[in-house]
């Protein structure tokens, strides 16, 4: 069992009891409307909310539990976050983004850099290094946010409505790209998303919120 | 859409205007500009001056040193008797600078509560030195760093840093990659106001530092005594402040913008 968070997450007035569990290699889906919580629970498996109580462990190593004040700080858990709004860091090239998480973790430049232009081949964006990612459309966006998570290789991937923030025509280019990836992908994936189709397309199971 | 402002407006607006347009141009009328180069390379112009400049760059780079840690420690801390420490750290911007000079003789001087140690322990003796200066300086111009820095922390977007986070930077990594990079505007924005602030410094210079021509008289002091003494010299160096003044707000109009 590579993910497991059995607990009640929450944020202000949001409370929600959660038990699931996802295995290496499978996706877990989390559909649900606007507003029922759904980013809360990738916030609180990256570390950046706390759960209100229970436990949230990868693999052997608990990273999270009230009880026993167990708390595995957001740099230190081997996930990578793939968020709704993309976040960029603007000031940087396309090919320090995507660096930026393995520099971060002591990874050499010319290796890290290397890393990353393979990873940004892989998502089929060979000669973006050095373009900057205002100057690039969303949908290419989502691609740079995509080689960034995995490029750290990490146990546990989260995908927050990777599909919602592009337009239409790079939309079906991801929706060829994304399976890809993942079919590629040795971890843990929690999916986020508010669209039964992409669920269908990603999803080897499902809860609802 | 171009609004329509009433008459009356535009008199009050332009007598305003006019209230500080006009003391600034009758420098400009009254300076003896034909002594001009003269008086510029006096000794003891050129003295004041330079004194002036390198105290109030060393003041300004100072003050961003410890003024941007101390921006983002009140912005992003979430520590109980911040809102205290905040309203400390600013009361130089509103205090009269002649009481800023008493406060840093008091803890500085050589019966001051630090002071009195820094002398007894290493003979250490701060008043009435160029370092004086500087502290005088360092004392008015940071808060004003302080507040556009930390304004700039506060707007600054704290997804991206959750996102350094998450790819595994350190709190400290996130601080120089992230939040600082994105301050950028807002830090030379405070710069320029520390230094023009430093460069003006007065009261609490002429307290601490006193000032001794060729030691501690910075510009303004120089302007100050000259009153009296020499007019036409002390309109030519206070001509010379309005124009570093100007210059600096020339310079960093497109900051001002960008920082808003």
């Amino acid at each position: 069992m590579t993910l497991s968070l059995n607990g009640i997450v929450g944020r202000g007035e949001f409370e929600r009891m959660l038990d699931i569990s996802v295995a290496d290699g499978e996706v877990l889906a989390i559909t649900g409307p606007n507003g029922s919580g759904k980013s809360t629970v990738i916030h609180t498996i990256a570390g950046l909310i706390p759960l209100r109580s229970g436990k949230l462990q990868s693999d052997d190593t608990t990273w999270d539990e009230p009880a026993t004040n167990t708390w595995i700080a957001s740099e230190n858990r081997t996930c990578a976050v793939v968020f709704q709004d993309i976040r960029l860091f603007a000031h940087m090239s396309v090919i320090s983004n995507v660096a930026y998480g393995l520099r971060a973790r002591g990874v050499r430049k010319d290796e890290a850099l290397s890393r990353s232009e393979t990873l940004l081949a892989r998502v089929g964006l060979t000669s973006f290094s050095n373009r900057r990612p205002n100057d690039i459309s969303g949908g290419e966006r989502q691609r740079v946010a995509l080689a960034r998570a995995l490029v750290l290789e990490p146990r546990v991937l989260l995908l927050d409505e990777p599909l919602s923030a592009v337009d239409a025509a790079s939309r079906s280019g991801l929706h060829e790209l994304l399976p890809e990836l993942l079919a590629g992908f040795a971890g843990s994936t929690v999916l986020v998303s508010h669209d039964p189709a992409d669920v269908e397309a990603l999803a080897s199971a499902t809860i609802g919120l | 859409m171009k609004q329509r402002t009433s008459p009356s407006l535009k008199v009050i607006a332009g007598i305003a205007a006019a209230f500080i347009a006009l003391p600034l141009l009758s420098i400009l009328v009254r300076t003896p500009w034909s002594d001009l180069g003269d008086m510029l390379s006096q000794k003891s112009t050129r003295q004041a001056l330079t004194i002036s400049l390198q105290t109030s760059v060393i003041a300004a780079l100072i003050s961003c040193l410890f003024g941007v840690p101390l921006a983002w420690l009140l912005a992003r801390s979430r520590t109980r008797g911040l809102s205290a420490l905040r309203v400390v750290c600013i009361t130089p911007m509103v205090l009269p600078p002649v009481v800023g000079g008493i406060a840093l003789l008091t803890a500085f001087g050589r019966q001051g509560l630090v002071g009195r140690f820094l002398y007894d322990w290493w003979d250490v003796s701060l008043p009435f030195t160029r370092t004086a200066v500087v502290m005088a300086q360092v004392f008015v111009a940071m808060p004003f760093l302080v507040l556009a820095v930390e304004a700039s922390f506060r707007q600054s977007d704290k997804g991206l840093e959750e996102a350094a986070r998450t790819m595994g930077a350190s709190p400290s990594r996130v601080f120089f990659t992230i939040a600082l990079p994105a301050a950028r505007p807002a830090i030379i924005a405070g710069l320029a106001l520390a230094w023009a602030r430093s460069l003006g410094e007065f009261g609490a210079s002429i307290t601490f530092a006193g000032s001794f021509p060729g030691r501690t008289q910075t510009l303004p002091m120089a302007v100050y005594e000259l009153v009296s003494v020499d007019y036409r010299l002390s309109l030519v160096l206070s001509l010379v402040l309005i124009f570093i003044s100007v210059a600096v707000l020339a310079a960093m109009r497109d900051r001002w913008m960008v920082g808003r």
